[in-house]
């Protein structure tokens, strides 16, 4: 049984430094913290589905809900969170059937999500306010 | 040549499969309702939406998609960052039994109307 404590010390450069970290990373993160936020959501989302199909003045109360400016931040963030959870998981479908899988386009296709993303959650969250 | 020597395991293929078919089932919900939901927004055209049989039926795939497809992802998750066995454990039993709950909820949602 060779004495594997004995063994030298080897190094380690691991720079996770979040500074450091490229595009399709980032939109990887965002695609795991988005998908807590979507779960954590549920409940609201819930909430309001019940209220609003439950009768006329339940709606009426859930559309009052979602007058006031804090729920339409939070509106906007659940918005974000689904659009960049799809965009990021229909580029994930991609990547599973072998198309874009080059350096070059992964970081391209991980902007585009980003932007996209970020672009179609401004237009609604203008909308919307 | 690799030579496995435990086999049995299905090395979670049939997770990451059902993570994509659910996938693929909530985007074209989406696509769906994006179509047909009510236009001025209304209770009367919002309740006749889901007053539909196809559209219960679809959004029951839907319901069921969503569970499947958050239960492997925060599954993922607790396996990720806990490493209490005892409390992921806790977690994942947590999740699982507060997803089956807002499914039933969904459906009583819908079925309701």
């Amino acid at each position: 049984m060779p004495d594997l404590t004995a063994k030298k010390k080897r190094p380690l450069w691991y720079n996770l430094s979040p500074l450091n970290l490229p595009l399709p990373g980032l939109v990887s993160i965002l695609h795991r913290v988005s998908g807590v936020v979507l779960f954590l959501g549920l409940i609201a989302f819930l909430y309001l589905l019940d209220l609003s199909l439950a009768s006329e003045s339940g709606y009426a109360q859930a559309a009052g809900l979602l007058r006031a400016p804090i729920a339409k931040l939070l509106v906007i963030a659940s918005i974000w969170a689904l659009l960049h959870h799809m965009c990021a998981g229909i580029r994930h479908l991609f990547l599973d059937v072998d198309i874009g899988t080059s350096l070059r386009t992964a970081r391209r296709s991980a902007f585009a999500v980003f932007i996209a993303s970020l672009a179609l959650t401004a237009s609604i969250a203008v909308r919307i306010w | 040549m690799v030579n496995r020597i435990i086999v049995g395991a299905h090395y979670g293929l049939k997770d990451w499969l059902a993570q994509r078919i659910t996938a693929l089932l909530m985007i074209g919900y989406t696509v769906i309702f994006l179509v047909v939901w009510p236009r001025p927004m209304s209770y009367a055209g919002w309740k006749a939406l889901f007053a539909q049989g196809w559209m219960r039926f679809a959004t029951f795939l839907l319901v069921a998609s969503v569970l499947i497809h958050a239960w492997i992802g925060m599954r993922n998750v607790w396996m990720d960052y806990v490493k209490h066995t005892g409390l992921r454990l806790a977690l994942e039993v947590a999740t699982i039994l507060w997803l089956v709950g807002c499914a039933g909820w969904a459906m009583q949602i819908l079925w309701r109307i």
